[in-house]
């Protein structure tokens, strides 16, 4: 069968969806959705650029195949602010401690960083090094973002 | 008191972070195609080197959804993408000259298909003999241009007369840029036979010509655009005009939009990097240490093409004595041919790979003589007449590295951790410390002359809101930023009435890559120009409907002043705009004071210098090769920083991508001279978890540009990436340390494999 009926909540939002079997999440999310946050760096599970939550889960969008979506609820980057006025915690960190420069890396690495901040609240700066090291940054030279997840964890807790 | 608005100096947020942690930050491959754009995909040279026999396109172009399938005789206009030297083709011309090359392209309505489409080419091949490595092409005398020597004394009879003498031999491996975003470009045919592109690229306008070129078209008949790249260290300077190009013969042949976006793969299999070299020197010396003499050759791996490669080495001699005065040097540069990728510009574009020599010499005259490196490093330094002359006439004027390394090395207690590590090495047999504090002196200006110049563009509109143009391209490096700062500046208006739009050639023409770090020196100048000729009609008009001297308008606070009375910016402009007083305005900078005579290799390429200096401490494990970096200290002098924040952030990023480029990132050909790391999985670069365990950078708080750069501010975006030397250093003090009394030295990258052989090569 070269196409699936599949129905996907994507950002809260339930879609039902023709797709291709051998169609990826990423390119599902990015051409079908038109969810063009999430990023595509080296399309074999690697950079890190692409990561998207999947039932709060991380998983690479580009080793998912859109139809391994079907009955699951995925979180993009484009879904992560609790709603239209207000960020997440970790959005509002990245802008105030530098935490991004080109910014295609960005999207993975606050979706990585919403399952670690949710696993473990209260990290130390080696933790946050070691939970992002499967997401590639060329630019920062990674400083910034662990400022920025240290602190928006700080916010987190503050405000449970 | 009004508000003063003021943000120049001021640690902002980068422009875009917040379209950027929301996901609508748009890059090209995010921007709505327009319907029935086709997809594109290269059939790569699985040769080395090899004449093109014959190409069969018939059952690709057959293959239902496909647009057009293209080879070199297909394009209409020129196959030339050369930007210094012609004769470099974007599609491979009779034969093919490296592994990667782009032989056939193919659009088609899906990417699969035209990936199904290439494998039904056929291209018949006759093998010619290939030349792979450096040496091989020293030996052959294969070279992309003729060498290229810079003088200044006797080095020769100084070395012959010095009392002590070492000769070596020194490399430096290459690095892939590995921007997140890789190389991409969409083409959308225009009326008229107008072409429109949309091209991740640091250098709009050389993609503008070369597509135009390519189309036979003149250069008005193109435009190129990019609101942003997602990084592009260099790797985006001259690279995209070749995707550019393809998309837009494609886009041409098929009548339709064409999107080239190369995936990971096809990146590192096509495009250059930075260049490896083979560095071979004689130094002479007296007791103390100090350089008397010093012949040294730069032998880099050029490539196919010459692309920038000459500039390259030459930056590379330029930089081959870092901060050191050495008063008879020669040094020669070899721009070699290889049957590779045409190595490219990369964040330091051949000063790294100077720098990294110069570093080698002082690290290893210091250790023969038994002395301390910094101790050296201090006595070699840069001074008052004659001692500050470079090896091309140019006087340093304004040296700062003996402060900041002074400054850094009573920060880190220098000596005192010099002596901890050296009592933890005597009482540890496996594992072994080292430490090193390196320092910066890095050229600001292009070498060549003619492109230190640039134009912008402002619009002041009725309701107050400003739009600005200007010649550079943003990467990520923060220069939007920067430059709305100073043109928000200029008016005294809040930094969010400067909007920022896309960079287009239609708006700024023969613009220079946003490159040699001159981005903000260059259009910051430029703008505030602009912003200036707009400021000025205004004034002189309300000046005069209020019978006053312009000295007597001030714009301060998101007001304007006219004498005893005050209005809002907005107001004041709606009132030039009634009284017909034009409020659109070109700004235009050229750097002063620069010249440089390649033909005698003397002038002052260079308006400035910048510094910086990097303190690291690494532990090895001598039976693995292992290591840790367990601290480092940046120190960096930005000048008078335009955004501490962001020229912070170059400082961290610059240095850990230097790091990256020492230690774990290692370029590797097959004895067929096919790339093997081309990929995240198998080419390393940093990682988080690689970061020094105790890690701080600052900015100078002294510096302060003694040339009028704007606002008295100092390039960021590649100096701080050789502060990475001191993690290399670092290694081979520990190294070092490892084997007492005998000589190991590191070469380039230091990957835990070459720590350890280094180490059992010496072993007794």
């Amino acid at each position: 069968m070269d196409s699936r009926d599949i129905v996907v909540t994507v950002n809260g939002i339930r879609h039902e969806a023709t797709v291709k079997t051998r169609v990826t999440l990423a390119d599902f999310l990015r051409h079908q959705l038109e969810l063009t946050g999430t990023h595509l760096g080296c399309e074999h599970g690697v950079c890190g650029a692409c990561t998207v939550l999947v039932d709060g889960r991380t998983a690479r969008s580009c080793l998912m195949l859109a139809v391994q979506a079907h009955g699951h609820e995925i979180r993009t980057v484009e879904g992560i602010a609790p709603n239209a006025k207000e960020l997440h915690p970790l959005q509002t960190a990245f802008q105030k401690h530098h935490g991004l420069q080109c910014g295609f890396c960005t999207p993975g690495m606050l979706t990585t960083l919403i399952e670690f901040l949710h696993d473990n609240p209260d990290p130390t700066e080696a933790e946050v090094r070691i939970a992002i090291s499967g997401n590639l940054c060329r630019c920062t030279g990674y400083q910034g973002i662990v400022d920025a997840a240290l602190d928006a964890a700080k916010t987190m807790r503050n405000s449970t | 008191m009004l508000e003063t608005f003021k943000t120049v100096g001021k640690p902002i947020a980068h422009d875009s972070a917040a379209k950027q942690v929301a996901g609508e930050a748009l890059y090209i491959d995010d921007i709505r195609a327009p319907e029935g754009t086709l997809h594109a995909y290269c059939v790569l040279s699985r040769k080395a080197h090899a004449r093109i026999v014959s190409i069969d396109l018939a059952a690709a172009r057959a293959y239902p959804g496909v647009g057009a399938a293209i080879s070199a005789a297909d394009i209409p206009g020129k196959n030339e993408v050369g930007p210094i030297y012609k004769g470099e083709p974007f599609l491979a011309q009779g034969i093919v000259e490296y592994i990667g090359q782009p032989v056939v392209a193919i659009a088609a309505s899906s990417i699969k298909i035209a990936r199904a489409a290439a494998k039904l080419v056929r291209i018949v091949y006759e093998d010619l003999p290939p030349v792979l490595t450096i040496e091989e092409a020293l030996a052959k005398e294969f070279y992309l241009a003729k060498p290229y020597q810079m003088k200044i004394g006797d080095a020769a009879a100084a070395l012959a007369a010095a009392p002590h003498r070492l000769k070596g031999t020194f490399a430096n491996g290459a690095q892939d840029h590995f921007y997140l975003e890789g190389q991409i470009a969409l083409a959308v045919p225009q009326e008229g036979g107008e072409m429109a592109i949309w091209s991740s690229t640091q250098h709009p306008t050389e993609v503008q010509k070369m597509v135009a070129g390519a189309l036979d078209l003149p250069a008005n008949a193109v435009t190129c655009e990019l609101r942003r790249m997602g990084g592009g260290f260099g790797g985006k300077e001259t690279q995209p005009a070749i995707i550019a190009c393809i998309a837009a013969v494609l886009a041409y042949t098929a009548k339709r939009p064409v999107k080239y976006r190369v995936d990971r793969d096809d990146d590192f299999m096509m495009t250059g990097k930075r260049h490896d070299f083979l560095v071979r020197y004689e130094v002479g010396y007296d007791d103390d240490g100090r350089l008397l003499a010093l012949d040294i050759s730069f032998a880099a791996r050029g490539g196919h093409v010459a692309d920038l490669t000459t500039s390259i080495v030459d930056r590379a001699l330029f930089h081959t004595t870092n901060c050191y005065f050495v008063p008879h040097v020669t040094a020669t540069g070899y721009a070699c041919k290889t049957h590779t990728q045409s190595n490219t510009a990369f964040r330091g574009f051949g000063g790294p790979q100077g720098m990294l020599a110069a570093e080698h010499v002082v690290d290893r005259v210091a250790r023969r003589l038994g002395k301390d490196p910094l101790a050296l490093r201090q006595l070699n330094f840069f001074g008052q007449a004659p001692r500050d002359v470079t090896h091309y006439g140019q006087r340093v004027e304004d040296f700062v590295a003996d402060k900041i390394v002074a400054e850094l090395a009573a920060d880190v207690g220098y000596a005192e951790r010099r002596r901890a590590i050296d009592a933890f090495n005597a009482s540890s047999p496996v594992l072994k410390k080292g430490l090193a504090l390196t320092p910066v002196m890095f050229g600001v200006s292009f070498t060549a002359i003619q492109f230190n110049q640039a134009g912008a563009l402002v619009h002041v509109y009725t309701d107050g809101s400003i739009a600005l143009n200007h010649a550079g391209t943003e990467m990520g490096q923060g220069l939007h930023t920067k430059i709305c700062q100073i043109v928000a500046d200029e008016f005294a208006v809040p930094l969010e009435t400067v909007r920022i739009a896309a960079t287009n050639t239609g708006k700024v023409p023969n613009t220079s890559a946003t490159a040699a770090s001159a981005g903000s020196d260059l259009n910051g100048k430029a703008a505030q120009a602009a912003a200036r000729t707009i400021k000025a009609r205004i004034a002189q008009y309300l000046a005069g409907a209020a019978g006053l001297p312009e000295s007597e308008v001030l714009f301060a606070g998101g007001q304007v002043q006219v004498g005893a009375t005050s209005l809002p910016f907005k107001d004041a402009v709606q009132k030039a705009y009634n009284a017909r007083i034009q409020l659109s305005a070109t700004g235009f900078y050229r750097t002063p004071k620069i010249h440089f005579d390649r033909a005698t290799a003397k002038g002052r390429p260079y308006y400035y210098f910048a510094y910086g200096a990097a303190y690291v401490e690494a532990t090895i494990d001598t039976l693995t090769g292992e290591y840790a970096f367990d601290r480092a200290e940046l120190l960096h002098d930005a000048g008078r920083s335009l955004n501490p924040a962001i020229d912070l952030g170059q400082v961290e990023g610059g240095f850990v991508q230097g790091m990256g480029w020492l230690t774990t990132e290692e370029i590797w050909f097959d004895a067929s001279g096919r790339l093997r790391t081309h990929a995240p999985s198998t080419y390393k670069i940093p990682i988080a978890r690689d970061l020094p365990r105790q890690f701080r950078a600052r900015l100078w708080a002294a510096g302060e540009n003694r040339e009028e750069s704007i606002h008295r501010s100092k390039a960021v975006g590649e100096p701080p990436l050789m502060l990475g030397n001191a993690a290399f250093f670092a290694l081979q003090d520990a190294v070092a340390a490892a084997v007492p009394g005998r000589e190991a030295l590191l070469v380039a990258p230091a990957t835990p494999e070459r720590v350890l052989m280094t180490i059992a090569a010496a072993a007794p």
